[in-house]
């Protein structure tokens, strides 16, 4: 929980808006609230699929400090469909590399992603207000997207078949229907506060100070982190690069730590002294926090669905928060926009539960392990985790269960969605998650699979003679005529064999292959994935 | 299914039992302790078998 104020890095400004002035209140598919990367992600995504969408925020501007930081490759390839993807990787610090230190010497190096032929890195760092210009930025480009600062959600009265919204503005409330809500209001939802619901989970007692500073310095782009380093004997240390020659430097405190002292700059400058030495460095922004690993028993309430921080909390160790909530928001999207269509029906929604509670269940596991490492909670369960840092330099299986954070990755869903196997395949494929990136060659010149996979149902077939008839609403992509595979990572990862079929959901997870396919089982298996049966 | 072994695995189980002493012989309770952390994620590595573990750790705690 940050303890300060924030800066305004930009402003926007309150404008009013005929719904304010309607007699009744006007009937809205989809209401998004909180325009953070999770809430402009999900607006943006429902827009260009063709629904209308108003997203309200209760502030008037985008606040410093740079927060989330490592956006994930899945994430960057979710903005890279909703038209961002470029722009971020070519702002940010693209890394692969980490390395933890115990005390002063290296222990163990990792690499995020060991191959080639992806059109995103492992992971960028940027700064989060740089991902929420960008994504504002990309709101102005619809019509059908609605961006209200200064409309803050103070009233919910649940309906049948909607949700009846009371807004505050500057000039007062005005009351608005919406056939959905979609609560993006962070981790202190007041979504989450109106319909009166609980988190359960747990709140760590060890408080971190995050620090981002500014100084020219040539350390690499690897994320570094320390247990008991020389400089802040005891505890753990974290250092990362972002753009703009800052760094994010994030130090434990342990449980008993002063919060009003520990902010005072003079006492944040001698613990970075310690670290940097005769670097000279400015603040940017800094901050104490305390970590929870909780979530909402349920994601669905009736017409309000719950994403990202709103929904679920992890530690920072992992970058899990907001990169889950960004794939919150991709679940969720395509789904929405298949029932307001009549295409399907509430169990796909029942399935962004099922589906991202998994997820979020996953990331609460890993990044509460990833704490339990860090900041052990009793002096017998730090000789433990001494005992693995004492064997890491000379064992392969110490070295292994150090955890300085296990890093975000797509979830592999464990869902009826999709259609088991009646073949095998090898690969790196997997049926539930989204299918890995590989060169792909067009008439147009190089490029990658995943740009060719722009949000709906897909089959990707492997040319043998005539491809099979797919149904309405499914695009089919050929392997061997529109795209060619350029130097066998598709065949490879895929598994592909001459005449393989891949069915990719809107959100480019694999739902269904086979090695020989027919039309009837095409549409069995699309059926399924929109919760049909 | 149990798969803990505890029938008596050594041919010798005094000399198993004195090289455990020696390994500790001399050592303060914390740096005995340190030594002991150490041996066990060692055999439990070199075991391998998550249930074998637990079992192992039940019975620790059981026996008294």
């Amino acid at each position: 929980m940050a303890q300060n104020e924030r800066k305004t890095i930009y402003s926007y400004g309150y404008k009013r808006c005929a719904d304010q002035d309607a007699a009744e209140p006007v009937r809205r598919p989809v209401v998004v609230v909180g325009a953070g990367p999770v809430g402009l992600a999900a607006a943006i995504d429902l827009a260009q699929r063709d629904v209308p969408v108003v997203l309200i925020d209760d502030a008037d501007r985008i606040g410093e400090g740079s927060r989330g930081i490592c956006w994930s490759k899945r994430t960057l390839e979710i903005c890279d469909r909703l038209g961002v993807g470029e722009k971020l990787v070519e702002q940010g610090v693209t890394w692969k590399l980490g390395k933890v230190f115990h005390g002063d010497d290296l222990v163990f190096a990792f690499d995020l992603l060991p191959e080639e032929g992806h059109k995103m890195p492992a992971f960028i760092n940027l700064q989060q207000y740089y991902l929420e210009k960008a994504l504002c930025d990309r709101t102005d480009e619809f019509d059908n997207l609605d961006l209200r600062w200064r409309n803050k959600l103070t009233g919910i009265e649940p309906r049948n078949d909607h949700v009846r919204l009371t807004i505050e503005t500057p000039e007062g409330p005005y009351r608005l229907d919406a056939d959905w809500l979609i609560a993006a209001d962070g981790a202190r939802s007041s979504t989450r506060d109106l319909l009166g619901l609980q988190f359960s989970g747990v709140t760590f007692e060890d408080k971190f100070l995050i620090a981002d500073i500014k100084m020219k310095a040539d350390f690499p782009t690897e994320r570094r982190f320390w247990f008991d380093p020389s400089f802040h004997s005891g505890q753990s240390a974290l250092m990362h690069k972002q753009p703009d020659n800052v760094w994010r430097i994030d130090l434990q405190l342990g449980p008993d730590a002063d919060v009003e002292a520990e902010q005072e700059p003079a006492r944040v400058r001698a613990r970075i002294e310690r670290i940097l030495g005769d670097i000279p460095f400015e603040l940017e922004w800094v901050s104490i926090y305390r970590f929870n690993c909780r979530r909402l028993d349920r994601f669905v309430h009736g017409r309000v669905v719950f994403v990202g921080d709103a929904a679920h909390q992890v530690s920072p160790f992992g970058a899990r928060g907001a990169n889950s909530g960004i794939q919150d928001a991709e679940n969720l999207a395509w789904k929405l926009a298949a029932v307001l269509r009549g295409e399907a029906g509430l169990s796909l929604i029942d399935s962004y539960e099922r589906e991202r509670t998994q997820a979020a269940d996953e990331n609460i596991a890993h990044s509460t392990r990833s704490t339990d490492f860090i900041a052990p909670h009793s002096s017998a369960e730090r000789r433990l985790r001494n005992a693995v840092l004492d064997l890491a330099d000379r064992t392969e299986f110490a070295r292994r269960m150090i955890n300085s954070g296990r890093l975000s990755v797509a979830t592999v869903y464990d869902t009826t969605l999709s259609t088991p196997d009646e073949d095998a395949f090898k690969g790196s494929a997997k049926l539930g998650a989204p299918v890995p990136d590989a060169p792909m060659r067009t008439p147009k010149g190089e490029g990658h699979l995943l740009e060719h996979i722009p949000g709906e149902f897909t089959l990707l077939y492997v040319k043998n003679g005539a491809p099979p008839k797919v149904p309405d609403g499914v695009r089919l992509e050929t392997v061997g005529a529109d795209l060619s595979d350029s130097d066998g990572s598709f065949a490879q990862r895929f598994d592909a064999t001459p005449g393989a079929a891949y069915l990719l959901r809107p959100d480019q997870h694999l739902c269904a292959r086979w090695r020989h396919v027919d039309a009837a089982k095409i549409t069995a298996a699309r059926d399924r994935a929109l919760g049909r049966n | 299914m149990a798969k803990l072994v505890t029938a008596s695995q050594f041919a010798e189980p005094d000399d198993a039992y004195v090289t455990l002493v020696q390994a500790r012989r001399g050592l303060s309770d914390e740096a005995a302790a340190d030594l002991d952390t150490k041996l066990v994620l060692i055999l439990a590595n070199h075991i391998g078998d998550l249930d074998v573990l637990k079992e192992a750790i039940a019975l620790a705690k059981r026996a008294k």
